[in-house]
Order: structure tokens, then sequence, then C-alpha cells
């Protein structure tokens, strides 16, 4: 079948170049870069050694010859003490770093890689690990570690050592389900060799981030526990001399403030970093979008017809006239979506017409991509906020929806235009009990009470042929199947008998023999209740089985539209033609004269 | 439900036995050094020797350990080797003060977390900004700058607030509250740049799932469809961080109440610890890990309240 891909986005900058284009990323590595060099130069740069006391600068002020910054209450150097900080910290920041990044990448590849037993084991250990009170132990255990950062640190590293686990388990999980590795195995490539060669890169970025920020954390604990007064008077470092200069504090108010600024400055460095560098190799965050908000709408036909703009010309005016006893009509529907690198928005809909009259079933039809549901959402104004509605018009009995407000609409969904998604189980909210969901849309689209709205709820599992309706109506989504989740679903959207029901692929989900079922359902309840259905399907045999007409999209458009046998025996356009023949190709036509359900059907995605 | 929190319960009383254990074990290369400790430098091996007979410490490790478990099992934490206070005593007074620091920082967090988060990934625009500014703000710097910048503004230059000191909640509300007021912000900050971030993350993720567009499809309203859905389904993995929070705040507590001089958990532990106090030591781990055990179990009980589909296992 012929694909309609999305326009490939610009080449991307690859991460390395976007990096050193970031400012952010060249300053704060930079900075960082200094303070090692100046940490290494420590002996050369200062005069005397950071633990060296002597009387006559105890207290001394800022710039005392000899005393760049002033002596300590003990009266040492703390310029040279500030220096030698900094080695502490650097190495602080590697071994903490050092031994989360270590541990967290090797039982994560194993425990991502191989399934089963070992994962489980392995999963246990470190939800242990993390649900530790570590710091209170890091504490207690100074009998042991004699307070030595270093050996401090090594713990802490081991406790950090969840988070690395856990970003590198799910990427290797994620990568050892791609083809390309299966491939790989099967070729007989060694285990070890796959992991290297295919899940390091992929691994690469995200632990990367991850360490910037652990060496920035492991610095700020480090220091405060110095601060707490961990470790050894000797070892010089940013949370001791904090501590000291606090203490000095009505002495001298200058004293704390180098060490605090140098630490801040470098733990703020660390997160910055680990910032840009996650923006350059992750590329960019989800970004929150309005809820509740409908696509934006700056269709000028939707807007005159809406009585939202001046004067109508007398030439718009007729062509706005509603020349059918149509109960929907779409018209020349356009939709565009912002692209993804800021260019050029990509338009999935290119002026779309359709029209449903009460009481018929109109199939569309089309492959993955063609822009079927992005129709059907447009119809009900539930497309996502970032898409914009940039012409054409959607009229309910004559009445124009698209420049509805959000509050509008609300009247609008459900009482006049109902939803039948395509997978049952992912379009059932999986915190409330199935009759929790049916009363709250009923009582949404009618003045019923809670015990009128339950009662109702009942009589509608009941009628979508439930066998236990009270059993259903208590049962929580996970515990029913997907053909009765389905049932669910429907009876949620004929709750109050709407006029037009949009069935999106309502059968695609389901096994085959559970899809003639809901079919006849769906057919059933359209006898009863005579309400239109738009049916979004890929499938042939669902359009043979249930439609009066059929309308054919491909790219946008609707290439093709008319009776249903009309459109079987005569395809007119080549699209339809080469769809039809693909599927008596695969498939055997059954002696009903259904087209049997495509087997091979692909899904289509959201 | 019955089944589901007894086995949650015996979990956690594995983990407890497990890490007093381990606790026991790696304390026990230090118990030479500890005896030295209580006797001083001159002491000679034989009294080392004798007081270690006395104290219990020359037996097999797995004996002394049992030893002390049935002590606890009966409500005997022991007494302390230096002031021989009783440790449950000692310790649970020392708890309280953090636990309150720790509590109420905690509750104010989860509060204006979910409210940040919430808002932020379902208004979008300027309120999602503020929330990704504010959670790079709280990261930036460790808890004990912040701690000691508020205690320069709001204590020193402004005094508004008591710098150092701690007053009980039964003795004045008041003067209980001022006095954990900036120990308590401290927390804040870093528990909001942690929690709301995830919140937002996990809302969005929530919004864009299938069922919120179906039950719009229904002409159910967005405050019903992001609190009363979206919201319920987000807080069980908000509630994992929640739990996490727990601890690290915990942890915070310890260090930073030594900025404000509060004979709070930390500088108990810390001072027991450089003693080499082994029972105080052990009731102090007991007591820590109990308390991250038991919001483990809360969480993990809550999370079934939650989310129908955890009950199963």
């Amino acid at each position: 079948m012929v694909v309609s891909e999305p326009a490939e986005p610009r080449a991307r900058r690859s991460p390395f170049r976007r990096l050193i284009t970031d400012p952010q990323a060249i300053i704060t590595a930079s900075f960082l870069l200094l303070l090692v060099i100046l940490g290494i130069l420590a002996p050369v740069i200062t005069q005397q050694g950071p633990n060296v006391a002597n009387l006559q600068a105890i207290n001394a002020e800022v710039g005392t010859p000899g005393l760049l910054l002033g002596g300590d209450q003990s009266g040492r150097d703390i310029f040279s003490r500030l220096m030698h900080s900094i080695n502490t910290s650097v190495i602080t920041a590697l071994i903490g770093a050092g031994v989360a990044t270590t541990i967290g990448l090797s039982f994560g590849l194993v425990g991502g890689y191989f399934g089963g037993r070992i994962r489980a084991a392995i999963e246990w250990l470190f939800n242990l690990i993390m649900t530790f009170p570590g710091l209170l132990l890091l504490i207690v255990l100074m009998p042991l570690t004699g307070g030595d950062y270093r050996v401090t640190m090594l713990i802490f590293g081991v406790l950090l050592s969840p988070g690395v686990y856990r970003i590198v388990r799910n990427v290797t999980v994620g990568v050892r389900n791609e083809l390309y590795v299966d491939a790989a195995r099967a070729s007989g490539l060694p285990t070890a060799r796959i992991l290297l060669r295919h899940v390091m890169p992929a691994i690469r970025g995200p632990v990367i981030v991850a360490t910037a920020f652990i060496m920035g954390g492991a610095i700020g604990t480090q220091s405060g526990l110095a601060f707490l007064g961990v470790g050894s008077t000797e070892v010089p470092s940013f949370g001791a001399m904090i501590a000291s200069g606090f203490l000095n504090l009505y002495v001298d108010g200058t004293q704390f403030l180098w060490p605090a600024l140098v630490l801040g400055l470098m733990t703020s460095s660390f997160v910055l970093l680990g910032n840009s560098l996650r923006d350059a190799l992750e590329g960019p965050r989800p970004k929150a979008v309005k809820a509740t908000a409908g696509a934006r709408v700056t269709s000028r036909q939707a807007r005159l017809a809406a009585g939202l703009t001046g004067p109508i010309p007398a030439a718009e005016a007729a062509a706005l006239e509603s020349d059918t006893d149509a109960l929907l009509q779409v018209r020349d529907l356009e939709l565009s979506y912002p692209s993804p690198d800021g260019g050029e928005p990509k338009q999935v809909l290119h002026g779309v017409s359709l029209e449903l009259r009460a009481g018929e079933t109109l199939g569309l039809v089309g492959e993955s991509g063609s822009g079927k549901s992005q129709t059907a959402f447009s119809i009900l104004k539930l497309l996502p906020a970032t898409a914009t509605v940039t012409g054409g018009s959607v009229r309910l009995d004559g009445r124009e929806i698209l420049p509805l407000r959000e509050s509008e609409m609300r009247g609008i969904r459900g009482r006049d235009i109902a939803y039948v998604p395509q997978e049952p189980m992912a379009n059932l909210d999986p915190a409330y009990t199935v009759g929790a969901q049916l009363v709250e849309g009923i009582r949404a689209t009618t003045s019923l009470s809670r015990r009128e709205a339950k009662e109702r709820a009942m009589e509608l599992l009941g009628k979508v042929g439930i066998p236990d309706p009270a059993r259903t109506y208590a049962s929580y989504p996970h515990q029913i199947s997907g053909g009765m989740a389905q049932r669910v679903l429907i009876a949620a959207a004929i709750a109050s008998r709407p006029r037009v029901l949009i069935a999106d692929e309502p059968t695609t989900a389901l096994d085959v023999t559970i899809q003639a079922e809901i079919l006849d359902l769906l057919r059933d309840l359209q006898e009863e209740m005579g309400m239109a259905i738009l049916l979004v399907t890929h499938n042939f045999g669902v359009v043979a089985d249930m439609c009066d007409r059929i309308a054919v999209m491909q790219h946008g458009r609707i290439v093709e539209e008319g009776d249903v046998l009309q459109v079987f025996h005569e395809p007119r356009h080549p699209y339809t033609q080469s769809l039809l023949r693909s599927i008596l190709d695969e498939t055997t036509v059954r002696d009903d004269g259904r087209f049997a359900a495509s087997g091979a059907a692909t899904k289509e995605s959201k | 439900m019955l089944p589901y929190i007894a086995r949650r319960v015996g979990t956690a009383l594995i983990l407890a036995l497990l890490v007093t254990f381990i606790t026991y074990w790696l304390l026990s290369f230090s118990f030479d050094g500890v005896v030295a400790n209580i006797l001083g430098p001159a002491s000679s091996p034989d009294a080392v020797a004798a007081l270690q007979r006395q104290l219990g410490l020359d037996r097999p490790l797995v004996v002394q350990y049992f030893d002390w478990l049935w002590g606890v099992l009966r409500g005997d934490f022991g007494v302390s080797y230096f002031t021989s206070e009783p440790v449950a005593r000692a310790v649970v007074s020392r708890l309280g003060v953090t636990l309150s620091i720790v509590l109420v920082a905690l509750a104010l967090s989860a509060i204006v977390s979910v409210a940040l988060g919430v808002l932020a990934a379902s208004r979008a625009g300027f309120l999602d900004k503020l929330s990704q500014g504010i959670s790079l703000l709280g990261h930036l710097f460790p808890n004990l700058l912040i701690a000691i910048a508020l205690v320069l503004v709001l204590a020193i230059n402004l005094k508004l607030l008591p710098a150092t000191g701690f007053t009980p909640f039964s003795e004045d509300p008041v003067r209980w509250a001022a006095t954990i007021t900036i120990p308590v912000i401290v927390l804040v900050i870093n528990g909001v740049a942690n929690m709301a971030a995830q919140v937002r993350g996990t809302m969005i993720g929530e919004l864009q799932k299938d069922y919120v567009r179906t039950l719009r499809s229904r002409g159910i309203g967005g405050r019903s469809v992001v609190f009363k859905h979206a919201l319920r389904n987000a807080a069980a993995p908000a509630l994992v961080v929640l739990s996490l929070e727990f601890i690290a705040m915990f942890g915070g507590a310890l260090i930073i109440e030594n900025v404000f001089a509060l004979p709070g958990f930390g500088s108990f532990a810390f001072n027991s610890s450089i003693q080499g106090d082994i029972p105080v030591i052990m009731g102090i781990t007991v007591f820590g890990v109990m308390l991250v055990v038991g919001v483990n179990l809360l969480t993990d009980l809550v999370n079934g309240w939650l989310n129908p589909k955890a009950r199963v296992y």
C-alpha cells in the first residue's frame, strides 16, 4: 500500500553542534573547567597549605598581605583553603557519579537486556536501595568509615545508582525490543557485542545528563555532611569552611561568603550544564498544552457562517447557503499542525467535504495517515490544541459549529454528536468503575438525578447486550474483556440518543468473531434510534457490511464518494481501484457477499 | 485488600530486619574502637577485653544481633553507653523535632507541587514556564546554602523569625511555628522543585491519553476531566515520588537543622556516631528504617486505593 509519510523535518543539527552554540553550556562548562584547573594549581598559586594556622592571621581582613581573602578563626589562609576545597569537591563529584554510573549502567544493561528472574531480582535490589534512609546511614556508619569523604561518597554513589539504573534499564528494554537487535541476535552476534554496539549509543545521552546532575548533588551533599562535622578536620571543604565562617558570622560576615559563593556557583553550573546537555542530547522535552482547549479556528468561511465577521458579501453568502437537507455537513475543511522545527505548518486536511443525512451510514475509508480520524475529531472539535482549522466549515443541522467555544461544544458532544473510539481498553478511565463513568456521562448530558442515571446506565448496559449489567456496572475496566469494554463505550455513546454517531475504527482492536457482533449491535441501535453513523475504517469488509455510502480519503483529500455498491463495482479513482484490488487479492470473499475482515489490517496510528 | 496489606507488612518487616542486621554487621568492624573510646586513650588491653565481655561484644555476631533483636521485640532498646538514658526515650524525643519539620514541609510541598504541576500541565503558557523556572531555581543550590541565605535575610537582617532554637508544639504552638518556619521553607523549596516537575510530566502524559478525549466526547467538563480523572490517574506515580521525597527531606533535615541549632535527629545521630554509642546507633537505625518502611507501606496502601489494578498483586 501507498503510505503517505509526514514530510521529513529539516535535518537536525548534531548534538555536539547544538551544545557548542549554546551559551549556557559554554559558560558553565568553562567555569567548571576553570575551577578544576584552579584546584590542580592550588599548591602553586597559594602561599601556604590549607591547614597551616598562624596566630597573626586569625580573622585577618580581606587583602591582608599574603592573605588574599583573609584568615579564618583558626588563623588559616581562606584563599588557600578555598582552592584546596575545590579538589575535595571535584573528587567528591568523580567518586559519587563514578560509582552511581558504573553500578547503574552495568545493572541497567543486564536488567534491561535479560528479562524474567534476573530483572526481577535486580529490580527488587534497587527498590531496596532507593527506600534506604541513605543520609542517616552515612552518619550512623561513621565509626566504620571514619567520616572519610571518599568512603562516604562511595556509599552515596551506591545510594544514587537506582536513578541511573532506571534510565539505562528503560532505554535498554526499548532498544532490545527493536528489530535491529533481534536481527543482530539472529545473525549470531555475542550478547556483549550487541549491548556495546546497539545499546550504548542509545543510553549515552541520558546517562551523561544524569551524571551531570549527580555530580552537582554529590557536591551539595558532601558539603552538608562536612558542615555537620562528618569527616576529618584536615580535609578542607566548602562545608567545613561554611561551618567555621557561619559560627564566626558576627565577627566577620564575609568569611562564610567565599566558600558559599564557590559552592553555589559550582552546583548551579552542574545543574545548568545538565539542562543544556539534556536539551542537546535528548531533544525537546514534552510541552504542556492547554488540556481542554479546542483547536484554533481561522477559517473565514466558518466565522462568516457563524456571524462572527462583518457583513457577508453576496457571493460568499451564496456559498454559505445550505443546499441540502444534510444533518451534518462538512465543507472544504482544512486543518494544519505546526511543524516541530518551527517551519511551515504541515497541512493534514486539504478541503474535505462530507455530508451525512439523518439515519444513513457513511463509510470514511482510507489508509493510515490519510486524515480519516483527523476529520472525525474536527467534527467533534476534539483536536489537539496545536491544531489549526484554516478553512472550511462544519455544520450540524445548518448551524455552524467550528467557531463555537468549548463550553458550547460541551452541549453538543454526547447529546447531538457522540463518539465510539478505536481501542476500547485505552478509552476507559482505569481508576473508576464502568458504572461511575457511565453515570458521569449521563449526568453531563441530561438532568437526571444520580439514582435515575444509575438506572439508565443499567438499562443501557442491557441494551448493548451485556449479559449481567449489574456486575459489569460494578467492574473496573481491567476486569472486563475488550469486547465488553467496546459495548460499554457504545452504551456511553448512545446514552442521550445522539443524532450523529462517529465510530472511529470501532472493531479494529477486537477479535474477528466479536467484530461481527459489535457491527450487528451498531446496526440494531441505528435502526431503533434512527441515528446517522459516520464509520471511520480502513476495512472494506466493514463498509460493505454497514454502509449506505462511502467516501475514500487519500493524503487529506476525499478522492471518491458515492453509493457503496456503485463504488465497489465501478471505482473511478485509481486509488480506490488499487485499494479494492489489494483487498481482493489478499482475502477471500465470504459467501454472503461481505468482504471478510482483513486480517493483515494495519492499525491506524494516531 | 487484607491479603494485600498482609503481604506489604511482611515485606516491610523483612526489610527492617535486613537493614538492621547489615548495620549491626558493619558496625561490628568498629567495636574495638568503640570500647577504646569509652575507656579513653590510656586503657590497657585487659581492660578493653573486660569491658567487651561486659558489654557482650565478644560473643559471635549473630548471637549479639539476635540478643539485641529479642530486646527490641520486647520493647527494650537498651541504654546509652555514655548517658545511661534509655535509648527509646532519647530517640523518640529527638525524632519528634525532625519529624515535625519534615511532615509539615512534606504536606506543604505536596499541596504546592500538585497545584503547580496540574496548572502547568493543563493551562500551558505562562504558568508552565513559571513552574519550570521554580523547579530549576530549587535545584540550583544545595539546601545548606538556601538555609543560610534565609537565616541571614529573615532572621538576622529582618529579625522576623528566630534564627536558632526549638520550642515544642505542646509548650507554645506559635513559637513552635516560628522556630520551624525557615527550615520548613528550605525543605519546601527543594521538595517543590523535585515534585512539581514530576506532577507536571505525569499530568501531561495523562491528559494526552485516549480516555481523556473519550470522556470529553461525552460532554464531560474540563474541570472533571483534569481533576477527577487525569489527576487521579497521575496520583499513583506522584505518590511514589512523594514517598521518595520524604526520604530525601528526612536526609536534608538532618543537615539543615544544624544551621538552626535544632536538637533534632541529625545532630543526635552524629554525636552518637562519633562516640560509638552502639545501642543508640542501633536505635536510631531501627527508628529511621521503620519510619521509611512505614511511609512506603502507607504509599502502597493509598496506591492500592487509587489504582484498582494494583490491588491484584
